[in-house]
C-alpha cells in the first residue's frame, strides 16, 4: 500500500468526491435537481460532474420539488439511484408529500417488494447570514417520519464516507448538509471510510459530562468542550452522525459513565431532536444521572433575519450555562424550584 | 376522418348543419402568434389593436422606470459595500417592473416575489422599507395590510394561490379589487402556480397571473421549464384568456396589462400575461452568471434596452424633450443619494422583537425563552462596561 498523503478539503469538496466516486462506481446512480448540472449547484456541490459524466447522468429538472423527488420515486422503481438536490432547506417543503407518503412508505406498503433507494440531499441550518426560508433546520420532520433514513455529518470525512453509504443504501436517506460547514476544511485523505450508519462518535473523550451534538452543532459543542477546560470541567463530546437510525448504545455508555448530560441542537428546541435524545437518555441511564438532562437549542421561533440570527444560534456561552446548571453542588436547578 | 360518401352528406340535413364551421372555444383563450409589441426597437411606433396609454401615463412610466432604475443601480452597489445581505436585480426589466404596479389601483393586491423590488419602489413603497428584507432587519419591512402589498415571497409560486384567494375573498365582500400575482418563468413549473390559476379560473377570480420570462432560472434556461410554444399559453388549458408581449416595449406591457386588469375587473375571471424580457445582472450578487450565459447573449439585450425606446418614443412624439429627461435624471440622483445616506446608517433592531409576533400573544414558553435573552444581554453589557 503507499503512503497515505492527506491534503486540505472542504466538506463541499469531499461532497463533490463522493458524488464523483459514486457515479464511477455503479452507473445507475443519477444526479438531478435545480441548477446542479451547466452550474454546479449553487453550494457548487455537483460542480464538474455535468462535464465528466454527461447530460444523462447529471442534469437539471423543470423547478418543481415535488416533481423531482416524485420522478426519483419512479426512476428508483425502474432500477436507478437517483441522488437529488433539494436547493436549501424550506425549498424542499414542497416535496414533502412525495417524501413522506411515498419515498417514507413504498417499501413497507408493498411488503418489502419495492424499495426506493433515493438520496435527498439538503442544505440546512443557518450561520450563513441568509435571509428568510433558507436556513430552516428542518431534521425533526424527517426523523419523525418512518421510513427514513436521516444523516448529517459535522466533519469533512463524514461528508464523504456518509454520502457513499447513503447512496449504497438500499433505504431513501435524507442526507442534511450542514451550510455552515460547506466551506470549512480539514486535513483529509480521500476515499475514507468512517463507521457505518447507526454509530455515533465520541470526537473528544471526557469524564465530566456529555455533550450531544450533529451536524452544525459539533463544532459548538467541541469548542464549548475546550473552554469548559478553563472551568475545570472534562466534557466528551459525541457525534451524532445518524439520526435515524439512532446510536442508543453509544450515548447510553458514554452518559452512564459521565453522569451528566447536554444535547446542542440548532433547531427549535420544542419537540425537536433533543427532545428524542433526552427521552431516551433518561429511559436508559436513570440512575446514572446526577442531574436532569438538558438541552441546548434555537428559540422556538421562525428563523430570524440575518442581523439577529446569532441570538438564535446555540453557542458556546449557552452551552456552558447549561453544564454550569448540572447541578455540580447536588442542589436542584434553582429555575425549577417553586417559590 | 369521415369516410360518408359524399352525396350522402351532402343529402342529410344533419350533417350539412356539422359541417357548418364550429367557433373553436380556446380561440379566445389563445396569446397572439408573437408578441404583442408597439413600438420597435428604435422607439418607432407600431400599429397594434390594442389601446395606447394616454401620453401623460406613458411620460409617468417613463419617470418610475428611470428612477427604478437608478434604485436597482444604488441596491447592487449596498450589496458590494456589505449594507445587504444579499439584492436579486431586475435592471433590464424595468418595463415589466414598473408598467405592473401603473396597470392597477392603490386599492388593488400586488403579489410581488423577491425580484420585485423596483416594482415596490414604483408603487411608492419606501425603499428602505422595501430593502428591510435584504438588509436582514427584518423579513418585511413594510405594511402589507396598509398597501395592499403581499410581502415579497420567495417559496416560489406560493404567491400565486394567494392572490387567488384574495381575488376571491375581494369579491365576495363585493369589493372590485384585482390582485396582481408576478411569477418568473421558471417558477412557472412548480405545482403551486398551476393551483393557483385553476382556483382563480374555476372560481372567477379576477387575477392578473404576470409572467416576467426574464430566459433563466438562476442557471437554468427556458427550455428546461416547458415543452409549450411560449408560456402564454398555460392558462389556455385552464380555460382562462392569455397575451404575451415584448416585456422591454414599455408601451406594450402597459397595454397589455391595463386591458388584463380591466377584463379582470369586470367580471371575466382572471388573465394571464407572459411579458418576454432579460435579467442583465445575474441571479444575485451571489452568482456567477459566466457559467451558464456568455456575455454577447447580455450584449444583445443591453441593446434592446425598454427606457431607451420609450425615452426615444416619447421625444419623437413631443412628450418629452431636453429638459423633461434632465429633470428625471435629477430627480433619481436626489432618490438614489437619499437612499445612500438612509442606507449608511445602522438600523437599530430591538432583539426582543424576536418574541414579540410568533403569536398574537407570547405562549408561555416564549415568555420564559424572552427572559433568558433578556438576562443574557444585560449579562453581556455587564462585562463590556
Ligand atoms: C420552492 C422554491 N424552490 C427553489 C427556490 C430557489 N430559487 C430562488 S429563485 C430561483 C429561480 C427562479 O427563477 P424564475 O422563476 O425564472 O424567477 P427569476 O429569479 O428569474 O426572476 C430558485 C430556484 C425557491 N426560492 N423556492
Ligand atoms: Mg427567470
Amino acid at each position: 500500500m503507499s503512503a497515505v498523503t492527506t491534503t486540505s478539503v472542504s466538506m463541499a469538496k469531499a461532497l463533490n468526491a463522493a458524488l464523483r466516486d459514486a457515479m464511477a462506481a455503479d452507473e445507475r446512480v443519477v444526479v438531478f435537481g435545480e441548477d446542479v448540472g451547466q452550474l454546479g449547484g449553487v453550494f457548487r456541490i455537483t460542480d464538474g460532474l455535468l462535464a465528466t459524466y454527461g447530460e444523462q447522468r447529471c442534469f437539471d429538472t423543470p423547478l418543481a420539488e415535488a416533481g423531482i423527488v416524485g420522478f426519483a420515486v419512479g426512476m428508483a422503481m425502474s432500477g436507478l439511484r437517483p441522488v437529488v438536490e433539494m436547493q436549501f432547506d424550506a425549498f424542499a417543503y414542497p416535496a414533502f408529500e412525495q417524501i413522506t407518503s411515498h419515498v417514507a412508505k413504498l417499501r413497507n406498503r408493498t411488503r418489502g417488494a419495492l424499495g426506493v433507494p433515493i438520496v435527498i440531499r439538503v442544505p440546512y441550518a443557518g450561520g450563513i447570514g441568509g435571509v428568510e426560508h433558507h436556513c430552516d433546520s428542518s431534521e425533526a420532520y424527517y426523523a419523525h417520519t418512518p421510513g427514513l433514513k436521516v444523516v448529517t455529518p459535522g466533519c469533512v470525512e463524514d461528508a464523504y464516507s456518509l454520502l457513499r453509504e447513503a447512496i449504497d443504501d438500499p433505504d431513501p436517506v435524507v442526507f442534511l448538509e450542514p451550510k455552515k460547514l460547506y466551506f470549512t476544511s480539514a486535513e483529509a485523505s480521500l476515499p475514507v471510510t468512517t463507521p457505518g450508519f447507526g454509530r455515533a462518535v465520541v470526537r473528544r473523550p471526557g469524564r465530566d459530562a456529555t455533550l450531544i451534538a450533529y451536524g452544525p452543532s459539533v463544532p459548538v459543542a467541541l469548542e464549548a468542550a475546550e473552554a469548559a477546560r478553563d472551568e475545570g470541567w472534562d466534557l466528551e463530546v459525541i457525534d451524532l452522525r445518524t439520526l435515524v437510525p439512532f446510536d442508543d448504545e453509544t450515548v447510553t455508555a458514554s452518559v452512564r459513565r459521565t453522569g451528566r448530560c447536554v444535547v446542542v441542537q440548532e433547531a427549535q428546541g420544542f419537540a425537536g431532536m433533543g427532545a428524542e435524545i433526552a427521552a431516551r437518555v433518561q429511559e436508559r441511564c436513570f440512575h446514572s444521572l446526577h442531574a436532569p438532562v438538558l438541552r441546548v437549542a434555537g428559540l422556538d421561533i421562525p428563523y430570524p433575519p440575518p442581523k439577529l440570527e446569532h441570538l438564535h444560534l446555540p453557542g458556546v456561552d449557552r452551552v456552558l450555562d447549561a453544564v454550569a446548571r448540572l447541578q455540580w453542588d447536588d442542589q436542584p436547578d434553582p429555575r425549577w424550584v417553586a417559590a | 376522418m369521415t369516410t360518408t360518401p359524399r352525396a350522402v352528406r351532402r343529402a342529410s340535413p344533419r350533417a350539412r348543419r356539422t359541417t357548418a364551421p364550429q367557433p373553436d372555444p380556446a380561440a379566445p383563450l389563445l396569446p397572439s402568434r408573437d408578441p404583442v409589441r408597439m413600438l420597435d426597437e428604435s422607439g418607432k411606433r407600431i400599429p397594434s389593436e390594442y389601446a395606447e396609454p394616454p401620453g401623460e401615463t406613458l411620460r409617468e412610466l417613463y419617470r418610475r422606470m428611470v428612477i427604478g432604475r437608478r434604485f436597482d443601480v444604488q441596491a447592487t452597489a449596498l450589496t458590494k459595500q456589505g449594507r445587504l445581505a444579499v439584492y436579486p436585480s431586475s435592471r433590464g426589466q424595468e418595463a415589466c417592473q414598473v408598467a405592473g404596479v401603473m396597470a392597477v389601483r392603490p386599492d388593488d393586491w400586488v403579489f410581488p416575489t423577491y425580484r420585485e423590488s423596483m416594482a415596490l419602489v414604483s408603487r411608492g413603497i419606501d425603499p428602505v422599507e422595501v430593502l428591510t428584507l435584504l438588509r436582514g432587519d427584518w423579513h418585511c419591512g413594510y405594511d402589507p395590510a396598509a398597501l395592499h402589498t403581499a410581502p415579497q415571497c420567495t417559496p416560489l409560486a406560493t404567491q400565486t394561490i394567494h392572490a387567488a384567494g384574495v381575488a376571491y375573498g375581494e369579491a365576495y365582500q363585493g369589493r372590485d379589487t384585482v390582485a396582481l400575482a408576478f411569477i418568473g418563468d421558471g417558477a412557472t413549473s412548480e405545482g403551486d402556480f398551476h393551483e393557483g390559476v385553476n382556483f382563480a379560473a374555476v372560481f372567477r377570480a379576477p387575477v392578473v397571473f404576470f409572467v416576467q420570462n426574464n430566459r433563466y432560472a438562476i442557471s437554468v434556461p427556458l427550455s428546461r421549464q416547458t415543452a409549450a410554444p411560449s408560456l402564454a399559453y398555460k392558462g389556455v388549458g385552464y380555460g382562462i384568456a392569455c397575451e404575451q408581449v415584448d416585456g422591454n416595449d414599455p408601451v406594450a406591457v402597459l397595454a397589455v396589462l391595463n386591458r388584463a386588469v380591466e377584463h379582470a375587473r369586470s367580471g371575466n375571471g382572471p388573465f394571464l400575461v407572459e411579458a418576454h424580457t432579460y435579467r442583465l445582472e445575474p441571479h444575485t450578487n451571489a452568482d456567477d452568471a459566466s457559467r451558464y450565459r456568455t456575455m454577447d447573449e447580455v450584449e444583445a439585450w443591453l441593446g434592446r434596452d425598454p427606457i431607451a425606446r420609450l425615452e426615444a418614443y416619447l421625444r419623437g412624439a413631443g412628450v418629452l424633450d431636453d429638459a423633461a429627461v434632465e429633470a428625471v435624471r435629477a430627480e433619481a440622483e436626489a432618490y438614489a443619494a437619499d437612499l445612500r445616506e438612509r442606507m449608511n446608517a445602522e438600523p437599530t433592531v430591538d432583539p426582543m422583537s424576536l418574541f414579540d409576533h410568533v403569536y398574537a400573544t407570547p405562549t408561555p414558553q416564549l415568555l420564559e425563552q424572552r427572559e433568558q435573552v433578556r438576562a443574557e444581554l444585560a449579562a453581556e453589557s455587564e462585562v463590556e462596561s
